[in-house]
């Protein structure tokens, strides 16, 4: 991390700084998504990912969490432990499985044909495959998978009750209004018991009612003690609940601040507005 | 009016279809081939085309909705009788030695394999969502390591039968390894040349697998060490009865012990399918990205499920070769993949009774199917139709196949195409086949 960024956030920031992206640049071919960006994320904080379509938002999310190999840059994460990874280095499911960091999808990549349960129990395989000694205890009925299984259950129904689908547990994922399945990714993915939770566009085709709940349920996950990262397009949603944003266009940070700070940055209302560079302008 | 424009169109297509197919018959001859031209029978084949145009297409001037719900409605009703199906075929697969005919105990034990074999490709492919069109490769596997094991080490089915599974297992693994990034279309392709060159090799390592020739005196089973054999005496299931030796007797333990193994790979699957292990193969069917995005390895999930299945292929194997005593590389060709993944995909991919109804069906069934054409063909003696009488029997496959496409066009998700829930907070209710994802590797 640089001098001027500590000396700006203080020592208390410093420990808390949980993510921190440096100099990241993704390619594709000929074509730069991402382009030497460097943030940072705190836990505690909602922080918030804007920009234009295709300003790269997607491509950073997917780098953080392994779907991408970054063409260059570091990502670290720091645990509240002190455990560090460099994530641009892991395969995407030890990102999940062992760095915690979780994601939902633009869109949803629910199981739709198992139920919401399942779904919620899927989330928690490696907890639930631990005990089952390889396999052959659990199938002969032995060991203490049964015991690993009830407490996932009640995992499960924690976070149902959370997202308020107690009722439906039992219904195929795929069945379930858009919302409730907006809803349940994101519990699926708390299930992972995530340091840091990634969503992309967790309000995308919400109602304004559904958008509320959403919101409500996301200020109670960061109060959990989960980072959460946030791609968005709802600027209701992110200016409401968002305590620090970041601003992309053509994969570069544009602006980087609190909810007022970036409000007022001429930079992000003209990548929104698409007023014109200057060699634009007609002679 | 236009319907009936449809039906002669038809009618005409199979006309061209049928005149060299069934009208024209070569015999030899003393002086060579002679042809004979069968009007009457060609006539009424391409009858039974105009007749059956008609009437599908009546048939399908109901609305699409009624199809659909008609659908529904038979999935619902063959679940619920899936509760009572399970418990009297169970009962009637134990209790069908006590016929004593060995035509049916010979079926039963093929039928069986099948099941077996179904079960076993129903964790790859009906599980996991890999299309697997090298699953006879594991067969041959299982196969050739009892055969080869049993030559060369002098030991029992019993002793080698596990081994034989691991060793398939150990191929699935192998084979899983560099494959199993590919996804779809292209995992089906290697895997079918994997059950090739398994083949091939077989064919050709002459020192090791004796080659075309196969090999023979494979040992059979034993019960608790007493050996099945005629001569009655100590050391012989028979002798230590006291009972008169048969081959039946050998016919029926086997026909139990495949029985037995069949039930053991269901149990596995079953109990798998409630486990996390079982839940992740599925959750990799529905959405293999999401699976990542949950820390689940894809990679280890897959081979799993691939050397599971290879598992079962290798015991199922091991059982050929000592049912037969015989083994050759000919038993071991692409159409028995063929065969073992048409009945999981017709008895619907995952359902576990759907396998073993589609198995009965297509091999028991088949097999039926050739006796009812004998003797409807020894019931003709109208000499218009002895042709054809005569030939009845041959016409199975092309029943058989037309068959499979009105199954496929009526049920395009497999006889039993719901899905079950590993897991209920209440009450588990089925999962409509709609939603229920096919994997696409």
């Amino acid at each position: 991390m640089d001098e001027l960024c500590a000396d700006k956030l203080g020592v208390d920031d410093v420990a808390r700084v949980m993510l921190s992206v440096s100099n990241l640049t993704m390619r594709f071919g000929g074509l730069k998504a991402v382009d030497n960006l460097s943030f940072e994320a705190r836990t505690g904080d909602i922080t918030a990912v804007i920009g234009p379509n295709g300003a790269g938002k997607t491509t950073v999310f997917n780098c953080i969490t392994g779907f991408y190999r970054p063409t260059g840059g570091s990502i670290a994460l720091t645990h509240a432990d002190g455990a560090r990874f460099a994530l641009e280095r892991m395969p995407g499911h030890r990102i999940a499985a062992t760095a915690r960091v979780a994601r939902t999808f633009q869109n949803i990549r629910l199981f739709a044909g198992m139920t919401v349960l399942e779904n919620l129990l899927v989330a928690q395989h490696n907890v639930l495959m631990g005990a089952t000694g390889f396999g052959i205890l659990a199938v002969l009925g032995l060991g203490r998978y049964r015991a690993a299984e009830a407490a996932g259950i009640e995992k499960a129904k924690y976070w149902l009750d959370a997202i308020g689908l107690m009722s439906r547990a039992d219904d195929p994922a795929g069945a379930l209004p858009y919302g409730a399945q907006r809803r349940l990714e994101i519990a699926r993915a708390m299930c992972i018991d995530p340091v840091m939770l990634c969503l992309d566009e967790p309000a995308a085709g919400l109602n304004p009612r559904e958008s509320d709940e959403l919101n409500h349920l996301l200020l109670r996950i960061r109060d959990g003690g989960c980072a959460l990262l946030l791609i968005e397009h709802d600027m209701g949603v992110v200016m409401r609940i968002s305590d620090h944003i970041v601003v992309l266009d053509h994969g570069k940070k544009i602006s980087d601040g609190t909810p007022v700070e970036v409000r007022a940055d001429p930079a992000v209302i003209a990548a929104y507005l698409g007023e014109g560079d200057e060699d634009e302008v007609p002679a | 009016m236009s319907g009936l424009r449809d039906a002669f169109l038809s009618a005409l297509v199979a006309l061209g279809l049928f005149v060299p197919l069934v009208g024209l018959v070569t015999t030899p001859s003393d002086h060579g081939l002679h042809l004979v031209v069968r009007p009457v029978a060609t006539a009424v084949v391409v009858g039974l085309v105009f007749v059956g145009r008609l009437a599908m297409l009546a048939w399908r001037g109901r609305t699409r909705r009624d199809a659909v719900k008609a659908n529904r409605a038979f999935a619902e009703r063959i679940t619920r009788a899936g509760k009572y199906v399970t418990p009297v075929l169970l009962a009637a697969a134990v209790a069908l030695p006590f016929t004593g005919s060995r035509y049916y105990i010979d079926l039963g034990t093929l039928v069986l394999t099948y099941i077996m074999l179904g079960w076993g490709l129903n964790i790859v492919v009906g599980l996991a969502g890999l299309l697997d069109l090298g699953y006879v490769a594991f067969y041959a596997v299982g196969a050739y390591s009892f055969a080869i094991l049993a030559h060369t080490f002098g030991l029992g089915f019993w002793t080698c039968l596990p081994m034989a599974g691991l060793l398939a297992a150990l191929w699935g693994i192998m084979l899983g390894f560099p494959v199993l990034r590919l996804r779809g279309d292209y995992l089906a392709i290697v895997t079918l040349a994997f059950g090739e060159i398994i083949r091939i090799v077989l064919i050709n390592w002459v020192s090791l697998t004796n080659g075309p020739n196969g090999i023979t005196d494979i040992p059979r089973p034993t019960l608790f060490g007493l050996a099945f054999s005629m001569d009655g005496g100590d050391g012989t299931v028979a002798g230590f009865l006291g009972i008169e030796p048969a081959v039946i007797q050998r016919i029926i333990f086997l026909y139990y012990v495949i029985l037995g193994l069949a039930l053991l790979t269901n149990w596995v699957t079953l109990r798998l399918r409630r486990m996390p292990l079982g839940r992740a193969w599925e959750a990799l069917r529905e959405d293999e990205v999401a699976c990542r995005s949950l820390g689940i390895n894809v990679t280890n999930t897959k081979l799993t499920a691939f050397a599971i299945g290879a598992f079962f292929g290798g015991f199922a194997g091991a059982f050929f070769a000592t049912r037969q005593a015989f083994i050759s590389p000919e038993s071991f060709t692409f159409i028995e993949s063929a065969t073992v993944l048409a009945i999981v995909v017709l008895g619907g991919m995952g359902s576990q009774l759907g396998v073993a109804l589609a198995a009965i069906i297509m091999i028991g069934g088949l097999e039926a199917l050739r006796d009812f054409l004998s003797f409807l063909g020894d019931q003709m003696n109208n000499p218009v139709f002895a042709g054809i009488a005569s030939e009845l029997p041959l016409y199975r496959m092309l029943i058989f196949g037309l068959a499979l496409v009105v199954m496929m066009v009526l049920r395009p998700r497999g006889l039993i195409s719901g899905r079950t829930p590993s897991v209920a907070m209440t009450r588990p209710k089925e999962i409509a086949a709609e939603l229920v994802a096919q994997g696409r590797g």
